[in-house]
């Protein structure tokens, strides 16, 4: 559960969940990342350790430099959160849908 | 593929939207809400009182599986035929406070009909607590890189 916390606190943050959006499509070395950003470089490798703690990046070694890629995975189980609550309304929506045909079918 | 019931709950709110397009015309999704009977039929509560009208009240009892029984009432603040209801929602006796419910009934088509729930909790603690998480994010990121990239895996 506490791994869980972390995710979320782990996109809670604006620049981190830039930098998720900024690797969703390539992987980045830290140095390309931090470009991205007027934040100091250290505070841009502070975001990229939390987010590799909570797995939401993955590091990979690629000659001398270190490439951060998505951890797809990781990103669905977050999706993943909200639908049981989706579930529950949609399932919800779909008995009120039948009953409401049935009762009009018999009118 | 499109899902039918939408939820978007923007992190830091401390409300919520559930929208869901209904193959009925709109005149029989309002009444689903207004009728005690059908009531008890989709939502598989008794309802105890319903006076559905402006200043009316409503309470329904639920049964869970252990046999424990679960009231949940509250205050209809307006209704306007077709179009629209406000109530508040609170479930007896538990922790979660109130919330204030506004559903807006739209015509579609003649066949067809849409249902927007606006839901405002106390806080955004007592959202999230509904929600059963921190906070929701992920799927919802509008127009996102990575929520197309979530869609690809399921």
């Amino acid at each position: 559960m506490n791994l869980r916390r972390d995710v979320f606190q782990a996109i809670a943050d604006p620049t981190r969940r830039a930098i998720l959006m900024l690797v969703a499509t390539q992987s980045m070395t830290a140095g390309a990342i931090a470009a991205n950003f007027d934040t100091a470089r250290p505070t841009v490798s502070k975001h990229l350790a939390i987010l590799t703690e909570c797995e939401l990046l993955r590091q990979e070694q690629n000659g001398r430099e270190m490439y951060y890629h998505l951890n797809p995975n990781k990103m669905k189980e977050i999706a993943d959160f909200i639908e049981p609550f989706r579930k529950m309304w949609d399932d919800r929506f779909n008995k009120l849908e039948n009953v409401m045909k049935l009762y009009n079918a018999k009118k | 593929m499109e899902l039918k019931t939408k939820v978007n709950a923007e992190e830091g709110r401390q409300d919520l939207t559930i929208t869901r397009d209904f193959e009925l015309p709109v005149a029989l999704l309002f009444k689903a809400y207004m009728e005690a009977d059908l009531i008890e039929q989709w939502m598989g509560n008794k309802v105890l009182k319903l006076e559905s009208r402006k200043h009316g009240s409503y309470q329904f009892e639920a049964t869970d599986p252990k046999g424990n029984k679960h009231r949940f009432s509250g205050t209809i603040h307006d209704v306007a035929e077709n179009t629209k209801m406000v109530r508040t929602f609170e479930m007896e006796g538990t922790p979660f406070g109130v919330q204030l419910e506004v559903y807006e009934f739209e015509q579609l088509t003649e066949h067809t009909s849409r249902l927007n729930m606006h839901v405002i909790y106390e806080s955004v603690a007592q959202r999230n607590e509904v929600l059963k998480m921190p906070f929701k994010q992920g799927i919802n990121w509008a127009h996102n890189r990575l929520e197309e990239i979530v869609n690809k895996l399921k």
